[in-house]
């Protein structure tokens, strides 16, 4: 494999998951209140049904598409 | 840690060589199961913190690698004739590995222990499970940690971005396996790494081993990344079922802090796990789809034989 630069966005779209963010230090959520981001990357939740927004825990997983 | 009690023939004659270095003479056969699974665990242990009474040269000890050899072959052939008999599915193209790894995932009927947490565990065998579960979360991350070295470029760097979150993002008292350290000392459990061995299962410590052969051979390095997907997969609901399981029980605290910590740490190494390194390294290369799905498969399949046994115990009713 020859050397090359590689994809590596900021932002990235789940098919029917979360949104991934990397190295943000803060998120807004619905309401207006403003969390610290003390991760790397963190996982938004996109189906509002999570149970610890605005991150994503996984319950999409359990609602039928 | 010091050497764990043997259970049978061969651990005895490992526990006895690894205490006394002089000793010679070949090692006998495993009287079980049980035997055999705690002789690996053992040997396993001695590439991971050792144990206070033994001699760390036993590590290379060409003897001793020649008997964890013996065990490892009888190990993945066991494994790998489970994911045949489950109707292995075929190698998928490596763009297709992250839906591969999610209807494997989506398929796994075993029984879940979370649930049973959640819903009807009484407190003792909730600690009867943290203590089955010390073993492998005391050192947590630490088998897919020998594996960064093996993987090309994009695989690894995504692996390391997974670490470094299991690690504490650099902040020590935030490392997984001292969060959960944490929560068994506030259950009154023993924190010590290692503490519980003697009380593990065979299914447990088979859980352990895989994890552990996966781990620390670079031939099954698409095995172990299907392995640490399966498992961050599989982490997050059953996560938040053991945080209202340990709060039904008065048991909020540290301890919940740490399966809560999981809730949402895995919601985003699941995605990193699959894709980032699981795809790519099935994209690089290809040989290695196949093994992902034989690593993840092997997850499910041993934590489902392990709830299997504890819950036979708990609910022979059902």
């Amino acid at each position: 494999m020859s050397e090359r630069d590689f994809d590596h966005p900021d932002v990235v779209l789940v098919p029917h998951g979360p949104m991934l963010l990397r190295g943000a230090e803060s998120v807004q959520d619905l309401e207006g209140t403003v969390h610290a981001v003390d991760r790397p990357v963190v996982a938004l939740c996109r189906c509002e049904k999570s149970s610890r927004l605005p991150w994503c825990d996984g319950t999409h997983k359990v609602i039928p598409r | 840690m010091r050497l764990p009690k043997p259970r049978g023939g061969l651990s005895e004659w490992l526990v006895a060589r690894l205490a006394e270095p002089g000793l010679t003479g070949s090692a006998p056969g495993a009287d079980s199961w049980d035997d055999e699974s705690i002789s690996l665990w053992t040997l396993h242990e001695l590439s991971f913190r050792g144990f206070e009474d033994a001699d760390d040269r036993a590590e290379w000890d060409p003897d001793l690698l020649g008997v964890r050899r013996d065990l490892e072959t009888a190990l993945e052939e066991r494994l790998r004739a489970r994911w045949t008999e489950a109707g292995a599915v075929a190698a998928p193209a490596p763009a297709d590995v992250p839906t591969a790894l999610e209807d494997l995932v989506a398929a796994d009927d075993g029984p879940s222990l979370a649930d049973f947490v959640r819903r009807r565990a009484d407190r003792d065998q909730v600690l009867e499970l943290l203590r089955q579960r010390s073993v492998y979360h005391l050192k947590e991350s630490d088998p897919s940690a020998f594996v960064v070295p093996r993987l090309p470029v994009r695989a690894k760097a995504a692996l390391m971005a997974l670490q470094f979150d299991e690690y504490g993002d650099g902040d020590p008292n935030r490392l997984h396996s001292h969060l959960f350290a944490r929560g068994l000392e506030a259950v009154g459990l023993r924190a010590e790494y290692g503490a519980y061995v003697d009380d593990a299962i065979p299914e447990n410590l088979e859980m352990n081993n895989a994890g552990s052969l996966f781990g620390l051979h670079r031939r099954l390095r698409g095995a172990a990344m299907g392995h640490l997907a399966a498992f961050e997969m599989t982490s997050s609901l059953p996560s938040r079922k053991m945080v209202q399981g340990l709060e039904r029980l008065g048991l909020e605290g540290p301890m919940a802090d740490y399966y809560d910590e999981h809730v949402e740490a895995d919601a985003i190494h699941e995605h990193l796990a699959a894709r980032d390194i699981c795809g790519t390294l099935a994209d690089d290369e290809p040989d290695q789809a196949a093994e992902v799905l034989f690593g993840a498969f092997t997850c499910l399949d041993v934590e489902a034989r392990f709830a299997t046994a504890m819950l036979r115990v708990w609910e022979p009713q059902r």
